[in-house]
């Protein structure tokens, strides 16, 4: 199994799967919201608005097909969120499945954590694949015998089943956010975890759900003065004491715990200053940082804001290292994204296993991937049209000048109410996981 | 800048404001309830909207800076008044803007939030202090009553026509002061 290689120059791009209703009229409640493979890469997990939660198993490598990797099947679906309602506030809380994250596994079950606004519970996902079988009191269906007619003593036996996989909730931890909850994320020390609002980041502990402590609070006294909100927050890798939060003024903050127990004053702060050629009415709505992601190394991190990804390198504060123009066609068009809404949408981002590519998702199904070492970006589109086995993707291109290429296609033609908000990439290979609104794409390197 | 670049400007931002006031009143009534973030975006389109209205209304109208710079203030203290002299054309911009947002001012007034600010400077008619709902009741960080005044000082009525840019704001400054304390 190779690992990724050079980058996006060498690597051609296949459609491999495609997971979710085919009809255009797109159930609300089947509109995915978050996709996250875990750790080996073998489950993929999807969250959608219903509050559902449904965790693909990679197939293991048939000795036939060696070329092939696995395709992902369907492995468990469960409704992990119901839709509630805080009759204080007369507000309905949604059941919409913000964030998914996964527990390094430990065992043979698997654990993750599934967040709505409110409450984060932490979901066991087990294979039962055997039963015990031949009771002494009990028939096989569980009814108990009549003692009268148990005249011997025999010892039952575990006996192989079809596969069951079972998802049960073993935590629920709730009544700690006031404000809708953006984030969560798990502490390299696999014990604690992080959740974040739009004012205030809480740190837990995976045993304890009857209280958590409050690491982060950007409230002010008084909320007229409230000038930014928290969008995003992350635990850095490997150092448990560290974690990132963004805000919507597109600054990032880095923490250190170890230095107080409120991490109001933060250890590093960066922002980039504003380009003043840049100033419109949407300025501040296109700076709000929608996504922040730690790189793999650590070293690094990433963040989308609504028309770039930028690179921050974490020992420097004042800019970012590099910077991606994911769609810079529409900075043009910021009055029309506002008044259909599609200005508020959050993008998220993703690294590839060993930091080289960065992936996030636009318009029209179109997600973009950029090489950080050949400096080659491209552009892929998500649609059952590309969706012959193992074809090639082509990559697409928008025209922004007055003359249009052939295949080229003009700004004024993408759809925006088709966009890539969810994407997701294999830790190891060259698997990504890319969601349209109502479909799972799964898209492969082409192997030799 | 020129009258109509001024102008189209001005229309722009007008528009841009309608669009935004609207937006914060559909997203009552989603899912979820009021979303913080979404609300303090709108809030700050409405306030570059805003800015850049009355700087194009000062470039299209520098012959109306005849404005009543003797006007009474409320929150009278001197070196407020003092530094409200030199800007005797945002305070007739402010005038025109009042009566233009009398419309939009009143759509910010069905909207179910306390006014928190300027509540001095609003004319009588809209000095409603009636309660208007569940989500607006008292939330525990602003206060239902605040004395504005210095000792000794008294509350005049503001007459409608008397706006200063106080008032020229306080359409937008209803609306932005009034999304956020919904929380």
């Amino acid at each position: 199994m190779a690992g990724p290689g050079g980058g996006s120059s060498d690597v051609q791009w296949c459609f491999s799967q495609v997971k979710g209703a085919m009809d255009d009229d797109v159930a609300e409640a089947d509109i995915i919201s978050t996709v996250e493979f875990n750790h080996s890469g073998e489950l993929l997990a999807t969250g959608d608005k219903g509050g559902r939660v449904v965790i693909f198993q990679q197939e293991p490598e048939s000795k036939n097909q060696p070329q092939c990797r696995g395709e992902y099947n369907v492995y468990s679906t469960f409704q992990s969120h119901e839709p509630e309602f805080d009759y204080l506030k007369s507000l309905e809380i949604e059941e919409k499945i913000n964030k998914i994250r996964w527990l390094p596994q430990k065992n043979a079950a698997q654990f993750l954590l599934s967040t709505n606004d409110k409450t984060i519970k932490l979901w066991k996902i087990s294979e039962r694949d055997k039963r015990p079988e031949g009771y002494n009191l009990k028939e096989e269906d569980g009814r108990y015998r009549d003692p009268n007619t148990v005249t011997t003593l025999r010892v039952p036996v575990f006996r192989p089943m079809d596969l069951m996989v079972e998802a049960s909730p073993r935590r629920v931890f709730a009544n700690a956010h006031t404000y809708h909850i953006n984030s969560i994320s798990v502490n390299s020390d696999h014990e604690t975890y992080l959740s974040a609002d739009d004012l205030r980041i809480n740190l837990w502990h995976l045993e304890i759900t009857d209280r958590s402590f409050n690491i982060v609070d950007i409230k002010p006294a008084n909320m007229e003065e409230l000038t930014e909100v928290i969008t995003a927050a992350e635990f850095h890798p490997y150092q448990c004491n560290t974690f990132v939060y963004s805000s919507s003024k597109g600054t990032i903050r880095l923490c250190d715990m170890r230095a107080s127990a409120l991490c109001d004053t933060h250890a590093k702060m960066f922002e980039e200053p504003e380009d003043p050629n840049n100033r419109s009415f949407f300025s501040e709505i296109i700076s709000s940082i929608s996504d922040v992601k730690f790189s793999h190394s650590g070293r690094y991190m990433m963040t989308r804001d609504y028309l770039s990804v930028k690179i921050w390198d974490l020992n420097m504060e004042t800019r970012p290292v590099e910077t991606y123009q994911v769609h810079e066609y529409l900075r043009s068009k910021l009055c029309s994204l506002y008044e259909n809404d599609c200005i508020f949408d959050k993008f998220e981002c993703c690294w590839n296993g060993n930091d080289s590519v960065v992936m996030t998702g636009s318009y029209n199904n179109f997600f973009r991937m950029f090489d950080r070492g050949y400096r080659h970006d491209v552009t892929f589109e998500a649609s059952r049209e590309n969706s012959k086995p193992r074809s090639v993707l082509k990559p697409r291109k928008v025209s922004t000048g007055g003359k249009r290429k052939k295949d080229e296609i003009s700004v004024d033609s993408l759809d925006f109410n088709k966009k890539i908000l969810h994407t997701a990439w294999h830790p190891l290979d060259n698997i990504i996981a890319v969601a349209t609104t109502n479909n799972l794409y799964i898209f492969q390197d082409k192997v030799n | 800048m020129s009258a109509t670049t001024a102008m189209e400007v001005n229309i722009e931002a007008k528009r841009i404001l309608a669009v935004s006031i609207s937006k914060l009143y559909a997203s009552r009534t989603q899912r979820g309830g009021l979303r913080l973030h979404r609300s303090l975006l709108l809030s700050l389109v409405m306030r570059s909207a805003r800015d850049i209205y009355h700087a194009s209304r000062e470039c299209e109208a520098p012959s109306e800076a005849q404005s009543a710079p003797e006007e009474p203030m409320d929150t009278g203290s001197s070196p407020e008044e003092a530094s409200r002299q030199p800007e005797p054309q945002l305070a007739t911009s402010g005038a025109e803007t009042c009566s233009d947002s009398e419309e939009p001012a009143s759509d910010a007034e069905e909207y179910d939030c306390e006014i928190a600010e300027d509540k001095e400077n609003l004319s009588p008619a809209r000095q409603s202090r009636k309660r208007r709902g569940k989500a607006s009741a008292a939330p525990d960080f602003l206060p239902s009553k605040r004395a504005r005044l210095e000792p000794g000082e008294e509350r005049h009525a503001a007459p409608l026509g008397s706006c200063r840019a106080g008032a020229g704001d306080s359409l937008t400054t209803l609306s932005l002061n009034r999304v956020i304390p919904a929380f």
